[in-house]
C-alpha cells in the first residue's frame, strides 16, 4: 500500500490505488460458535449455519434456529457459493492506522439468501468501476488462524469498462 | 387517544457546562456544573433532585465517551435520591430521558437530573480521530475482538463514519442523492452556527469548501462528520404538575418514540436505507394527535450528515428517499424556513454533545430563548431524534400542555 496517492483531493479519488484492506487485520477471537466461519477459507468455501429444518441461513451464528418458533432447529455449517452481491461500499481514506492507504470497505448480500450479509473488503476492483449490485464473488487472506473473506468482482472481470456490470448479468 | 404516561412529565430546566475543545476538565466537574445550571434554571435547589439518570455512563466505550456514572455524580453533589438510572442500551442518547419521563409518571422521582457528559476532545488531544478498538499501530500485541466488533473490525471497518458511509452509498443508488445535496446538513449548521456565540466552529462555509475538503469515507468527508468536543448538558425531568410553578416556559413532552423492528446491527438491519430511524419515529407517531406538519423545528441527530436526512425522511418531513430534493439549497430547513433544523449548529457546527446538545436546543426555542438565533416565528412543537443506525430514539416536545 506504500504507493497510495494522498487523499486529500476527492477530485483524484477514483484514480487512487486501493490496498485489500487495512494495514494491519484486527483479528476475530476465535470460539466455539465463530470457528468454522473464521477457518473455513482453509478449505478454499465460504460456510454459514443453515437450519437442518427449515433450510435458512443464520448469521451471525447462533445457538439455535431464530426462525423456527419452537426453538427446536438445529443449525449447521454448510458451504455456500462464495457469491454474492455488493450491497453498498465506501472507500474509507481516513488513516485509523498511521499512514495506512485507502481501501474499500464493502457490504455483501450472499446470493443464497438476501438477508444474510457480510461486511468485508472489495479487492482487485478500481474506485471508478465500484457499483451497487455488482456480482462479487469469494477469495480468502489468511492472517494466523484466521481466513478472511474478502470479495472481488465475479468472473475476474477486473477492468471491465465502468458501467458494464464485472461478470455479465444476473 | 390513551393517557400515554410520558406526557405527565416535562422538562423543567436545562443547563449546559462550558463547551469546547480540549478543555482539560473533568467529566465530574463539567456535569456539576451542567446540572447545577438546570437546577436553578428549573426553580429548584439540589435538595429537589429526587431522581437522575445518564448515557451511558459506566465506563462504555471509555470514559470520554460515557461520562460519568450516576453514583459518581449523586456523590459529587450529595443527592439524596428516591430513583437513577444509567446505561448505553435502548433507543439513543435519550434513552436517559425517556426513563426519566416514566419514573416521574410512576411517582418514583419529582423532579430528575438527566445528563450527558463527554470529554472525547481532551481524551484525543493533538492526535486524530480513533476507530474502535483504539489506536493500531505496528507495535505490541493487537487485541482480538468477539461479538458483534469480529464482523467490522478485520476489514477496517473501525468507525460509525465507515458504517453510515455504507448507508449513505445505498441511498445514493436507491434513491440518486447526491453529495451537493448532503452537503446542506452541513452548510445549513453552520449558518446557525455563526448566530450561536458558544459553537465549536463558526465560520462561514460554502458548497464550494464542502466539495473540496478532504474525504474521510466516501461519500463522507470531513465536514458530513461531527466535531468532537468537551462538555455536558443536563435537563430537568419533573412531574407536569410542577409547570405552573417552574420560572421558565414548560417543555412539555408529548410522545416519545422507542421501537426497534430490525435486526440491531449494523451489517444486517433489513433496510440499510433507514435502519432503526425508521422504527422509532412510527412507534412515537402512534403515540400522538400530532402530525409531521405541526412540527415547527426539527432538532435531528448529525454525528454524521446522514443520519439527519435519514430522520427527515422517517419523520415524515419528506417522502422516502426524497430528502436530498428537500434540502437542496437549503431553504426548506432555514432558521426561517418550515422546519427550522439543528439551530444551534448542531453537532457538525456547535459540537458533539451527542444527542443531548439537539434536546438542549429544542427547549432553548421552545421557551423563545435563543436569541440572535431564536427562530423568527415562536415555534409550538419541536421534535428531537437521537441515535443512528441500529440505534434510535425521537421524542416530540411542545410549549404548553398541547
Amino acid at each position: 500500500m506504500s504507493e497510495a496517492a494522498s487523499a486529500s483531493d476527492p477530485e483524484t479519488t477514483t484514480g487512487t490505488a486501493l490496498g485489500r484492506g487495512p494495514a494491519i487485520r484486527v483479528l476475530p477471537r476465535l470460539d466455539g460458535a465463530n470457528r468454522f466461519f473464521w477457518t473455513s477459507g482453509a478449505q478454499g468455501v465460504l460456510r454459514f449455519l443453515r437450519c437442518e429444518r427449515c433450510r435458512r441461513y443464520v448469521h451471525p451464528p447462533a445457538p439455535l434456529c431464530p426462525y423456527c418458533e419452537d426453538g427446536q432447529g438445529r443449525l449447521e455449517p454448510e458451504a455456500v457459493s462464495g457469491r454474492g452481491r455488493l450491497h453498498s461500499f465506501t472507500v474509507n481514506y481516513q488513516q485509523w492506522i498511521p499512514d495506512d492507504g485507502p481501501y474499500v470497505v464493502g457490504l455483501v448480500t450472499i446470493d443464497e439468501q438476501d438477508d444474510v450479509r457480510l461486511m468485508t473488503n472489495i479487492v482487485d476492483c478500481a474506485a471508478a468501476e465500484l457499483e451497487a449490485e455488482m456480482p462479487v464473488e469469494v477469495t480468502f487472506e489468511q492472517h494466523e488462524d484466521v481466513w478472511l473473506p474478502l470479495f472481488r468482482p465475479a468472473g475476474g472481470r477486473a477492468g471491465a469498462a465502468a458501467g458494464e456490470p464485472a461478470g455479465g448479468s444476473r | 387517544m390513551t393517557d400515554f404516561l410520558e406526557r405527565r412529565a416535562i422538562i423543567s430546566g436545562i443547563g449546559q457546562s462550558k463547551i469546547g475543545r480540549r478543555l482539560g476538565r473533568s467529566a465530574v466537574d463539567l456535569t456539576v456544573e451542567a446540572g447545577l445550571a438546570a437546577i436553578a434554571d428549573a426553580g429548584l435547589t439540589r435538595d429537589d433532585i429526587d431522581g437522575l439518570a445518564t448515557y451511558p455512563g459506566g465506563g462504555m466505550g471509555g470514559e470520554a465517551f460515557a461520562g460519568p456514572t450516576s453514583p459518581e455524580v449523586q456523590d459529587a453533589m450529595r443527592l439524596k435520591l428516591n430513583w437513577h438510572d444509567g446505561g448505553g442500551e435502548g433507543p439513543g442518547q435519550i434513552r436517559a430521558v425517556f426513563a426519566a419521563c416514566l419514573a416521574v409518571a410512576a411517582g418514583l422521582a419529582r423532579h430528575v437530573l438527566v445528563y450527558r457528559t463527554v470529554t472525547e476532545s481532551t481524551a484525543q488531544g493533538s492526535g486524530g480521530r480513533q476507530g474502535i478498538g483504539g489506536a493500531v499501530s505496528g507495535g505490541g500485541r493487537i487485541p482480538r475482538f468477539s461479538g458483534s466488533f469480529q464482523w467490522m473490525l478485520p476489514f477496517g471497518a473501525v468507525s460509525a463514519a465507515n458504517w453510515l458511509a455504507l448507508v449513505a452509498t445505498r441511498r445514493m443508488h436507491e434513491f440518486g442523492l447526491r453529495r451537493d445535496q448532503l452537503a446542506w446538513i452541513a452548510l445549513n449548521g453552520r449558518a446557525n452556527a455563526a448566530r450561536n456565540p458558544i459553537a465549536v466552529y463558526r465560520d462561514p462555509m460554502t458548497l464550494d469548501d464542502y466539495m473540496a475538503v478532504r474525504m474521510v469515507t466516501t461519500p463522507l468527508c470531513l465536514y458530513d462528520c461531527d466535531a468532537p468536543c468537551d462538555g455536558s448538558t443536563a435537563v430537568v425531568v419533573s412531574h407536569a404538575d410542577y409547570a405552573p410553578d417552574a420560572p421558565n416556559p414548560a417543555c412539555h413532552v408529548n410522545a416519545i418514540g422507542t421501537a426497534l423492528r430490525g435486526r440491531p446491527s449494523w451489517d444486517q438491519f433489513d433496510d440499510m436505507t433507514t435502519m432503526a430511524a425508521r422504527d422509532a419515529a412510527a412507534s412515537m407517531w402512534k403515540r400522538t394527535d400530532l402530525r409531521p406538519a405541526d412540527v415547527d423545528t426539527a432538532q435531528l441527530y448529525d454525528g454524521f450528515s446522514i443520519i439527519t436526512m435519514v430522520w427527515l425522511e422517517e419523520l415524515g418531513f419528506c417522502g422516502k428517499g426524497e430528502s436530498g430534493a428537500f434540502v437542496d439549497g437549503g431553504r426548506s430547513i432555514a432558521l426561517d424556513g418550515p422546519l427550522a433544523l439543528n439551530t444551534s449548529g448542531g453537532q457538525l457546527s456547535a459540537g458533539r454533545l451527542h444527542g443531548f446538545g439537539l434536546l438542549h436546543e429544542a427547549c432553548v426555542q421552545l421557551r423563545g430563548q435563543g436569541g440572535e438565533r431564536q427562530i423568527p416565528r415562536q415555534p409550538e412543537v419541536a421534535v428531537v431524534a437521537n441515535g443512528g443506525g441500529p440505534i434510535a430514539g425521537s421524542m416530540l416536545l411542545t410549549r404548553g400542555a398541547g
